[in-house]
């Protein structure tokens, strides 16, 4: 399997050139998502302000290149967003945004969105307030079954 | 892009140029089938019958029982399937270990769906097979016994001449798949007692799709392709004639070059071992140490993934391989990594480079030079290695 040829341009870019890779002093909310056992574990801070918007999101990332573009990618589309927008960016909106995965990577799009919903899941529980439309996201994403129906 | 740095001869080999000029003919103006009746073709299989011997010699057999096939894969796939149908009166049981390449693993696994039972030897942590838990699992109706000359991943040579004299003494069969040791290491398969050796043209500088399997005189084995008479009725198919001179003049190449070779790669091999352990923290070596392949190298970098290592060794032009899970399709690490007790986690940040004649000490500096700076720089994205550092900052 030749991986280099099957990523999409931006996928490449993204991580050669990862956005806002590192970790946050005082963040409003973090996350961690994912499983080594599988080889991907995405960890996801945020800076929240008291408007309810997303100053700043950082990453750190360990797993393959898909996972690393996904999670670089994650970060750029919330950047600026409300809380209620940030909810909105599916592992669709990922993926599509990197000029789509390889199938066997699909999953890394899903840990992406994961990771933004586990990051906010913490900021909510630090505020004591409910984020509408926010579930507690699973630590390992083999627990869902929407991860077992992006691999077929 | 200028550098190439070529670090993944395991996976395949560049054929020689010595090896595309002895092919040539046959390609062209000799391209009769040596299974034809007039004089064109039969100084054809003339031709083919020199090879056999050569490469006979080479391995100390008789033109006779060398086999053609396709490559490594069909050798395997023959040597068990072929002997499982052929002895499938005498008993149903065959011994293999957990660290075979897939094309053993998998046809083992569809014999025991066929209603064959395996015993799959584990292995200890420098990925060697334990004679003793070999002699417990051989049972009466064991027919077969096979296990791998060299490990294709992490370069380990398990006991070979004991295996085969065990399996004589149980009057077992005793396969090997070769793959990785034919032309790396000297192999006489009467002084190390092997029934059947299975060997592929690509991984010594022939080219792709051509192999043969070694048969001892006198084994009842059953075809795998039932075709015309070709290899003695034994394996049907237009005879390869081009890909059995490549494969007869890269063995001749190996068989010229081997000790200087392996002197070369061995010394080579462990430069780049001394220099990944000296100056990358946190590198486990995989495979044992001096039981190794010549040209092998792999570790275990921990705290990071295998493809991103690729993909950004890649960029420096240097061609290598992993055994992470990305790397496979699967979510799974390389089972030889877990068989020697690697954990997934660490599993996921193999690296394997395999050396030639051609890799230069100038590569090596290069390689373990930008190895080091791309390790660095996944560690800092890695929140496996942040809680490392965090953790072990608290104990201290």
């Amino acid at each position: 399997m030749s991986q280099t040829t099957e990523y999409s341009k931006k996928v490449l870019d993204h991580f050669m050139n990862p956005r806002n890779v590192g970790e946050m002093e005082d963040p409003s909310g973090v996350g961690t998502v994912g499983n080594a056992k599988c080889g991907d574990i995405m960890r996801m801070y945020l800076d929240i302000d008291e408007d309810g918007v997303i100053r700043e999101a950082k990453f750190k990332t360990f797993g393959c290149g898909a996972a690393v573009a996904t999670s670089s990618m994650a970060t750029e589309l919330i950047k600026g967003k409300t809380i209620k927008e940030a909810l909105q960016i599916t592992n669709q909106a990922v993926a599509e945004a990197l000029d789509g995965l390889p199938k066997i990577k699909l999953h890394c799009s899903l840990l992406a969105e994961q990771a933004i919903h586990a990051a906010l899941w913490d900021y909510a529980e630090r505020h004591g307030i409910t984020i509408e439309g926010l579930t507690k996201p699973v630590n390992d994403i083999d627990e869902t079954e929407e991860f077992y129906q992006m691999e077929e | 892009m200028d550098r190439f740095i070529y670090l993944d001869n395991a996976a395949t080999t560049k054929t020689s140029p010595e090896v595309i000029e002895a092919m040539r003919p046959y390609f062209g103006e000799l391209f009769g089938n040596p299974a034809s009746a007039y004089t064109f073709a039969g100084n054809i299989n003339s031709d083919v019958d020199r090879a056999r011997k050569a490469i006979a010699g080479f391995i100390n057999a008789s033109a006779d029982e060398i086999y053609f096939t396709s490559g490594g894969s069909e050798s395997d796939n023959w040597a068990l399937k072929g002997t499982a149908f052929a002895l499938k009166n005498k008993g149903k049981h065959i011994i293999t270990t957990v660290i075979e390449h897939h094309a053993i693993l998998n046809a083992c696994n569809y014999l025991e769906r066929s209603g064959y039972d395996v015993t799959y030897l584990s292995v200890d942590e420098n990925g060697l097979i334990s004679l003793e838990e070999l002699k417990a699992a051989i049972r009466p109706d064991t027919i077969l016994i096979s296990v791998m000359f060299a490990n294709n991943e992490i370069g380990t040579i398990e006991p070979i001449t004991e295996i085969g004299r065990i399996a004589h003494e149980h009057g077992i069969l005793f396969h090997t798949d070769a793959v990785q040791a034919y032309g790396h290491i000297p192999i006489d398969v009467k002084h190390l007692g092997i029934d059947m050796l299975s060997v592929s043209g690509h991984k010594i500088n022939a080219p792709k799709g051509i192999g043969f399997l070694y048969i001892r005189k006198g084994i009842k084995i059953e075809p795998l392709i039932h075709g015309g008479s070709q290899e003695r009725g034994k394996r049907g198919g237009t005879t390869n004639v081009a890909g059995i001179i490549g494969l007869a003049k890269a063995t001749e190449l190996a068989a010229e070059s081997l000790d200087k070779r392996a002197e070369y790669e061995r010394e080579l091999r462990d430069y780049l071992i001394g220099r990944i352990e000296n100056e990358i923290p946190y590198a486990l070596l995989n495979g044992d140490r001096s039981k190794r392949l010549p040209n092998n190298v792999n570790f275990c970098f921990r705290f990071i993934e295998g493809e991103s290592m690729l993909l950004l060794l890649d960029q420096y032009g240097i061609c290598a391989s992993s055994g992470s899970a990305c790397t496979s399709g699967s979510l799974d690490p390389s089972h030889v990594l877990l068989a020697i007790g690697r954990p997934h986690e660490i599993a996921h940040g193999s690296l394997r480079l395999t050396l030639s004649e051609e890799t230069r000490k100038d590569d090596i500096d290069f390689t373990v030079d930008t190895l080091k700076h791309i390790i660095e720089r996944l560690r800092s994205m890695s929140p496996l290695y942040e809680d490392f550092i965090k953790e072990k900052r608290a104990g201290a």
